[in-house]
């Protein structure tokens, strides 16, 4: 029985400190009076049931603070940071202590007499004039305070006691009978009932569950669902109508039951951030920077034991952003910046992922302080240092032994902590990357997998099999019938593209990629209409070819076993609502898989933080004679076409074909840029490009390939219709000019 | 198999008495005579309809829904190289078991019984099985009649 009562106790308490820590935050930032009164309550009921169960240590040390706030209060007192931090590290021990109750079942063997003579410090801090004052005539703010049945001598007199002996006997009895007097007129007059009244309703409909309880829970609706599938599909019964009427209620119900159940495990990540403006505030002071914290998307629902596999990571990135990041008021005026610094936390769902980034506007991160630093501490050579990216640069911060800041402070500096977050985000299955600008701030981005987080996704079919798509990649969905297809799909050797208003789509046949191969499976001409799927992985669309698209579900990810992790086309499974499991697609790792775009995501990242003079665009890739490869912007091109040699005609000298009711001028590529024309065939292939009513076709050898890739131009030979030559694919390729051959074609 | 006649030979041996003694959960996959341990096998259950993991190594005979939580389920047969199950046969049965990379549904041709083993039975793995199926056995008793393979179940689920 006492035991119970010790563990209803110490669940409200943790609560209650909880909350204290989130109200005194907010006090000193907006000093307002209610929530010093709901502090001073809630402090007050720990103190009383303290008491009441004996915990003699942990009713000590409120009791000093429960004295402070008491004056705060009354007005005796002005919250400075000096005290408020006093009362948060008496809510530190509280918790503290707390915590070695549930742990071992009796208090700490710690006495925190340094806190208690801290806060009792602040209790006695007024000006010896004005105790004086007091002594003789109580200031009129604390009469008013005090209930009008109790004289002020006595309190005077604990007021005396506390300085001479401040004998921890003695004054508790002392200061319940005046606070608790004083809390009951309190009450009366200013109508305080009603809101304790309005608290009390509020924690009357929440109630706690025992985790283990609900996975139970969650367990069992699962074996309904399959018992209501067997129901389901078992027709003997089939004509009778009440038995279908009940068959159908029973489906229902189960459906509703299993989400709600699985929406019990979910948690808002404020859960987690809630602890962050007290961590800032407490590191600001004492690095004396000024911080303000601003959150988003704090709604954002993630699994319980994900919450919990975060939160260590969370907070160390948080303190390292204000230790580290954000500049001392002084440098961030220099620097033009407002004096306070600000730390944004900002979570969102994204492509079946929890996405959390946390920014901050201090200086960035130093590319060449990092590395000086990192050859420095032997991490890498001089020279390897030299060839560093700024992306590969700032990724050496998560290497063991790791630190730039210049001065080791007991806050972080020590080398350790980037590495063992990075470890802890990657044992999760998350990944975290780093976007930085000198000078104006750093971002680090969590992409943590969503395990059991409900997401809404797309169900659509293929070889007879469903799939989920993550709704978040989701652009639209195209029907084409086979009328259509000569008009819309285009075909550059292996790889199919749609036109979707004007652009190049390329396509993924999602048949053909879960066989293993790499070019659409099936034959155009047999098919009456294609389902495509329009998704956006990075920056890039694509269009992936379903058999069949079926509705939208709220779905549970749930992670594969370890013989499958490797499959990086599948972000997850997760049941349907008929029992059977079904996949999710990993957008992102199809669209690698199907090479639509080739780099790796941190590339782009790269370019993000590091712009110079690459630049990310799509090319078609095309050969003019033998191996020598052009590249032709992609978004310029509107068609690929092959035409007869007979459909060739003259016009003012230049070749032309008939064209969609025009005519269509053509340009040889070979002789454009060699000055001899291609060895004549039977039939040439035709880029078309257009530009407003302008049409030019070039006619190429060969159409070799397309590429998304971020394009450096290494050599700007701005000789006749050629803009530079870059890398790409890992070979040297021309850049054509088109907007040139346009003007003089 | 010869279940009495197991059952009484592990008996006698219980009297004897070491601290050796395991209760093994044995099945029949293709010729081979399989045990694993009964304190690893959560459970067992019929055979029910998968989602085939397109592009996942062939050992994966898919996934399957054990009450909310889904499993890899993976053919023993395949895992063995023995020859696939004919179409006539039963459908297999799911040894459920835990490992430490957590729950696998092992698909077997038939449950035997549990048998109790001990040193006594205890055989130095022969040189024929070690050289087939190296890792995947990690030891082996001597039965009545037969040979009783342990199944490494952290190997055989490691694909």
């Amino acid at each position: 029985m006492t035991d119970d009562i010790l563990k209803e106790f110490l669940l409200e308490a943790s609560e209650l400190v909880d909350s204290l820590d989130r109200e005194m935050i907010q006090l000193e930032a907006e000093g307002d009076l209610s929530i010093l009164l709901s502090i001073f309550r809630k402090v007050h009921t720990i103190k009383g049931t303290c008491g009441f169960l004996g915990l003699t240590r942990l009713e000590g040390i409120t009791h000093v603070g429960e004295n402070l706030l008491d004056l705060l209060r009354s007005g005796e007192r002005q919250l400075t940071r000096e005290s408020a931090s006093a009362l948060l590290r008496l809510l530190d021990a509280m918790r503290e202590c707390l915590g070695h109750i549930e742990q071992h079942g009796t208090e700490p063997a710690k006495e925190y007499t340094e806190l208690c003579a801290e806060l009792q410090r602040l209790v006695d801090a007024k000006p010896m004039a004005s105790v004086a004052v007091s002594e003789t005539k109580p200031s009129p703010v604390r009469a008013d305070a005090i209930a009008p049945s109790e004289s002020p001598a006595p309190e005077t007199a604990a007021t005396e006691l506390n300085l001479t002996a401040p004998s921890r006997e003695a004054t508790p009895m002392q200061h319940i009978t005046a606070s608790d007097t004083e809390e009951a007129g309190k009450s009366e007059r200013s109508g305080e009932l009603s809101a304790e009244l309005k608290r009390s309703a509020l924690s009357d409909s929440s109630l706690r569950i025992d985790v283990t309880l609900l996975d139970k829970l969650m367990n069992l609706v699962g074996e309904l669902v399959l018992a209501r599938n067997q129901i389901l599909q078992h027709n003997s019964l089939g004509g009778d109508q009440n038995f279908a009427r009940v068959k159908q209620r029973l489906n229902l119900i189960t459906t509703e039951l299993q989400e709600q159940v699985m929406k019990t495990r979910m948690q808002p990540i404020t859960n987690v951030w809630n602890k962050f403006p007290r961590v800032v505030r407490d590191l600001s002071h004492t690095c004396n920077k000024k911080v303000k914290v601003e959150m988003e998307g704090k709604e954002t629902d993630l699994d319980k034991t994900l919450l919990e596999a975060i939160k260590d990571p969370l907070t160390h990135i948080v303190r390292n952003a204000v230790d580290h990041g954000i500049e001392l008021p002084e440098e961030r005026i220099a620097a033009g910046k407002s004096p306070e610094g600000t730390l944004s936390l900002r979570a969102l769902h994204e492509g079946g992922h929890v996405i959390i980034q946390i920014s901050d506007d201090g200086g960035g991160l130093d590319v060449t302080k990092i590395k000086r630093k990192a050859v420095q501490n032997g991490i890498l050579s001089a020279e390897r240092a030299e060839t560093l990216s700024a992306y590969e640069t700032f990724q050496l911060i998560f290497s063991p032994g790791f630190s730039t800041a210049e001065k080791v402070t007991h806050i972080s500096g020590r080398g350790v902590g980037m590495d063992v977050v990075k470890t802890n985000i990657e044992k999760v299955g998350g990944v975290i990357h780093i976007q930085s600008e000198l000078g104006k701030g750093t971002t680090f981005t969590l992409k943590i997998p969503l395990t059991l987080a409900i997401i809404p996704a797309l169900m659509v079919e293929s070889s007879d099999q469903r799939y989920a798509i993550p709704q978040v990649s989701l652009v639209e969905l195209v029907r084409v019938s086979s009328q259509q297809f000569s008009e819309e799909l285009d075909r550059v050797g292996d790889s199919l593209f749609y036109r979707l208003r004007g652009n190049l789509l390329p396509m993924v046949d999602l048949n053909a990629l879960l066989t293993g191969e790499t070019s659409a499976s099936f034959a155009l001409e047999e098919q009456d209409v294609l389902n495509i799927v329009v998704l956006r992985a990075e920056n890039s669309l694509f269009g992936l070819i379903v058999d069949q698209v079926h509705d939208t579900e709220e779905i549970v990810v749930k992670p594969l076993g370890k013989q499958l992790k490797d499959l990086s086309i599948f972000a997850g499974a997760t049941i349907l609502g008929d029992g059977r499991v079904a996949l999710i697609l990993d957008v992102l790792g199809i669209s690698k898989r199907a090479a639509v775009c080739r780099e790796e995501r941190h590339e782009r990242r790269e370019v993000a933080t590091d712009r110079s003079d690459a630049e990310r665009e799509s090319l078609l890739i095309v050969s003019c004679r033998s191996d020598e490869r052009i590249g032709l912007p992609l978004d310029l091109i509107d068609r690929l076409e092959e035409f007869e040699l007979a459909e060739i005609e003259r016009a003012a000298s230049q070749k032309v074909v008939q064209y969609r009711g025009g005519i269509l001028p053509l340009v040889d590529l070979s002789e454009l840029l060699t000055g001899e024309p291609l060895p004549p065939t039977d039939s040439i292939r035709v880029v078309v490009f257009s530009e407003g009513a302008r049409r030019v076709g070039l006619v190429v050898n060969e159409i070799l390939d397309v590429v998304d890739e971020e394009i450096k131009v290494a050599q700007h030979r701005c000789g006749a219709n050629i803009r530079g030559s870059a890398i790409v694919q890992g070979r040297v390729t021309d850049l054509l000019d088109c907007g040139a051959i346009m003007a003089t074609s | 198999m010869s279940t009495d006649a197991t059952h009484l030979l592990t008996s006698d041996l219980a009297t004897v008495g070491t601290g050796e003694q395991h209760q093994l959960v044995t099945f029949q996959v293709g010729s081979l005579l399989l045990g694993i341990d009964v304190m690893k096998v959560q459970e067992l259950i019929r055979y029910q309809e998968m989602t085939k993991v397109p592009l996942a190594s062939a050992v994966v005979e898919g996934l399957i829904n054990l009450r909310g939580e889904i499993l890899t389920a993976i053919d023993l047969r395949r895992r063995f190289s023995l020859p696939p199950r004919p179409a006539s046969a039963e459908p297999p049965m799911n040894v459920v078991v835990r490992t430490e990379g957590g729950i696998v549904s092992f698909l077997v041709d038939h449950i035997g019984d549990v048998v109790e083993v001990g040193p006594a039975q205890h055989e130095r793995t022969p040189a024929t099985i070690r050289q087939r199926y190296d890792d995947l056995v990690a030891a082996v008793y001597k039965l009545e009649r037969d040979l009783l393979l342990v199944l490494d179940v952290e190997q055989a689920a490691t694909v």
